[in-house]
């Protein structure tokens, strides 16, 4: 089960579960990356990070350490 | 249609208005207010939380601009404000009697989440709708009224720039007032809603369903150790019971909030919303495909910048120095219509360089938070942002923190207020702090006339550029190593994670520039604009007095009476030093000899600690080049100071080239300017803040200046 840091970028796919009870994960909870919703990794800076990912329509930019929390099932 | 006349004409109607960042919450509050507001003054908050008003048939409206967020789940002092104010627990504001949400049509979901909590709180809500156009380009439809219909809601679509929709909501928030109407509430599983139930009966009367399920499943405990000592202590313990039974009865606190919003809000908005099968590529995915591109990306971010950088430099410098002139032509003419003396110096040397002081600011202040508010407007910052992340997050900062240390390089003033918009606050903190040290515009003259009198003849043509590159270098490596060390030291903890919209690309409202633009200025001139001023004169002070001179008479006097202008500058120069300041300059001389410098030169250091630009000037005084402005005195010193001998041994000359690299350290280095001092403190509301960066940058640039000095002195 690869996490939303290590899957290639252009990858769509669904948000399976995020790692952690504290105030990161129930931030990215509330930004709307919740089990069960469908994403698609755009893109990476041009430094190689944070990411650019498109979930609930919007497009949320997070680092690859947060990212590394995001458990998802590539589609 | 005919309204009844207002049922209660003498009252207030209350209204908080609050919703997700880029959601045009900004633009609705200044077209309701019309760009009227005062900032409210809470303790202890480091954001601007606007109030303003306005009248609707005969009815006044008093509304309160809530910070923009995406949660009302409280994590820090600025955060707990907000909720503070909207659920009415502040003392200083009563509770709202109407909330008014606004939500981005085109992200509709996400912006819900807000508004679910909102209904929560027992108060009225009304929904309006922004940024219909963008949702209609990306195919999306939005029925407001049959939305309405679900929540249970008025919901209003505007366009607020376009003034479309703002008397309908204005109308709704009225009747939301006398109808108060219930919005539909987010059914969470019995077993929470068993505990939240329990929590509500001993809550008193300021209590809500939202603030017992806040309580109740808040991961960090924030909310309550602030909010329950005030509330009492049989709540504590009910909601330490409650929150020990979610382990037995299944309920994961951390994530059962965003699951169960998040789903009601799917279910709820399904036959409201109609969104294309397959998603059109918009401008925005286009116009990211360059912006964000490895390598065009961070071509056009450099030029970006750099158009910025040129736009500060070029467009405020002709404006500085018609202030500047102003200022010489208004003290002329004072000079003329008051008689010689004291006042007459107060005025002249003292008020008017105090307030001309201020107003020399402006420029800069206005040019930049234009750039930044059509930048910030159009949804480039955010991408700046993301661009810059990565170096940023080096120094324990993160890609917002770019723009405002650059900015200080023109200067620290608009640099500071430019942190405004990085939200986590030990970021901001971190970034106010070291941004004095980014070599400033007022830095150049001291630079240029070490380098122009030292430096340059006898060297190759490029060697006087690499000293200037090198002094620029200096803060562009002490700044983020001083934020790295201040995050893992004084501002260590725990900060928000970097979690940033990419917003929408859109066109720039001017009206949202213009706002911004005399915001800034305003803030600046009202706030910081008296302290900067009274501090000038302070300094005019304690450089006039005493003027009596040794032999009788005053100073004052003797050069109205000098006949040769050199005995007018011996004069001035001998002043100087028997002065409050010149006195202090005298007696702290052993502690600048290690970086070689003699009392001269240190008065000169000090009397520019109000403002660092002034060295030159003073220099002027005290090596006898004459008083006067600019260019003049700065060429007469470049001659003058290599011939200066040492006062303790006139067969050696004072200055030499690791004297110049020690005084150009050190001014490099210093927190020599009140403006950036003063604009920290209404930054940070504390006086701690900056009396600390003036502390360790004095430090800093003193023990860099002796290091620079006694090295040089080696070879």
């Amino acid at each position: 089960m690869p996490s939303l840091d290590q899957i290639p970028v252009g990858t769509r796919g669904v948000i399976l579960s995020i790692t952690g009870e504290d105030v990161i994960a129930q931030r990215l909870m509330e930004m709307g990356v919740i089990d069960g919703e469908p994403f698609h990794l755009l893109r990476t800076a041009p430094l190689g990070d944070p990411l650019d990912v498109e979930i609930h329509g919007y497009r949320l930019s997070l680092r690859k350490t947060e990212a590394a929390r995001v458990q998802v099932q590539i589609s | 249609m005919s309204h009844e006349p207002t049922t209660n004409p003498g009252k207030i109607i209350r209204l908080a208005l609050l919703g997700n960042p880029n959601t045009g919450k900004t633009t609705l509050f200044n077209a309701l207010t019309g760009l009227k507001h005062r900032v409210g003054n809470y303790p202890g908050v480091t954001v601007d939380i606007k109030k303003g008003s306005f009248t609707h048939q005969g009815t006044e409206f008093e509304i309160l601009d809530i910070p923009g967020t995406y949660s009302l789940a409280p994590r820090s002092p600025d955060e707990l404000i907000s909720v503070e104010l909207v659920l009415g627990l502040n003392h200083l504001e009563p509770k709202p009697d109407v909330l008014l949400v606004i939500a981005d049509a085109s992200n509709l979901e996400r912006n819900l989440y807000l508004a679910t909590q909102a209904f929560e709180t027992g108060i009225s809500v009304v929904l309006a709708l922004s940024m219909m156009d963008l949702a209609e380009k990306a195919q999306i439809r939005v029925d407001a009224k049959s939305l309405s219909m679900q929540l249970g809601i008025p919901v209003v679509p505007i366009h607020s720039n376009k003034r479309i929709g703002l008397e309908e909501l204005k109308q709704s928030l009225l009747e939301a007032v006398r109808e108060k109407k219930t919005a539909a509430l987010v059914p969470f599983p019995n077993e929470l809603e068993d505990s939240s139930r329990k929590v509500l009966g001993i809550l008193n009367e300021s209590g809500s369903l939202f603030l017992a399920r806040r309580l109740l499943l808040e991961t960090d405990g924030f909310l309550s150790r602030n909010l329950l000592p005030l509330l009492g202590d049989g709540l504590k313990q009910a909601v330490e019971v409650e929150r020990q039974s979610f382990a037995s009865k299944g309920i994961n606190p951390v994530s059962i909030e965003a699951k169960v919003r998040y789903g009601w809000i799917r279910e709820i908005i399904s036959p409201c919303v109609t969104r294309p099968s397959v998603k059109p590529v918009t401008w925005t995915d286009k116009v990211d495909r360059l912006l964000t591109d490895r390598i065009w990306g961070m071509v056009f971010f450099f030029l970006i910048m750099f158009g910025m950088f040129q736009a500060l430099f070029t467009l405020a410098k002709p404006l500085m120095d018609l202030i500047d002139e102003g200022k010489a032509a208004l003290g002329g003419i004072l000079g003329d219509m008051i008689a010689e003396g004291m006042f007459r110096s107060l005025v002249v040397d003292g008020l008017l360089e105090g307030v001309g002081g201020v107003l020399v600011f402006l420029p800069q202040i206005a040019i930049l938070f234009c750039l930044l508010a059509i930048l910030e407007d159009c949804g480039y910052m955010a991408r700046a942002a993301f661009l810059m992340d990565r170096v940023m997050a080096k120094c324990g900062l993160s890609g917002k923190s770019f723009i405002p240390m650059l900015s200080s390089v023109a200067c620290a003033v608009p640099g500071v207020l430019a942190t405004r918009v990085i939200e986590d606050r030990r970021d901001r903190l971190a970034t106010i702090l070291v941004a004095p040290l980014m070599s400033c515009s007022a830095r150049l003259p001291v630079y240029s006339l070490m380098i122009g009198a030292f430096l340059t003849e006898g060297y190759p043509n490029w060697f006087p550029g690499i000293i200037l590159f090198c002094m620029y270098l200096l803060g562009f490596i002490l700044a983020p190593l001083g934020a790295l060390l201040l995050k893992r030291t004084l501002l260590k903890g725990q900060g928000s994670p970097f979690l940033m919209e990419l917003p929408t690309y859109k066109r720039p409202s001017f009206r949202m520039v213009w706002a911004r633009v005399l915001d800034a200025s305003w803030s600046f001139v009202r706030r910081a604009g008296t302290l900067i001023a009274a501090s000038m004169v302070i300094i005019w002070a304690v450089l006039y007095f005493p003027t009596s001179h040794p032999q009788g008479g005053s100073y004052p006097e003797k050069i109205a009476e000098a006949k040769t202008p050199e005995e007018k500058d011996t004069l001035e120069a001998e002043w100087k030093k028997s002065s409050y300041l010149g006195r202090v300059g005298v007696l702290i001389q052993p502690v600048v000899q290690p970086l070689g410098w003699d009392w001269r030169i240190g008065v000169a250091t000090l009397a520019s600690f109000p403002a660092r630009e002034v060295v030159v000037g003073t220099l002027g005084i005290l090596f006898e080049a004459g008083s006067g402005e600019g260019e003049e005195v700065e060429q007469k010193l470049r001659e003058i100071l290599p011939k200066v001998t040492r006062t303790d041994d006139p067969s050696k000359p004072l200055f030499n080239i690791p004297v110049a690299l020690s005084l150009m350290v050190f001014f490099a280095l210093c927190s020599q300017c009140a403006s950036t001092l003063v604009v920290i403190k209404q930054e940070t509301r504390s006086w701690f803040w900056p009396v600390f960066t003036f502390v360790y940058m004095t430090l800093l640039a003193y023990v860099a200046a002796l290091l620079t000095y006694q090295i040089g002195m080696m070879f």
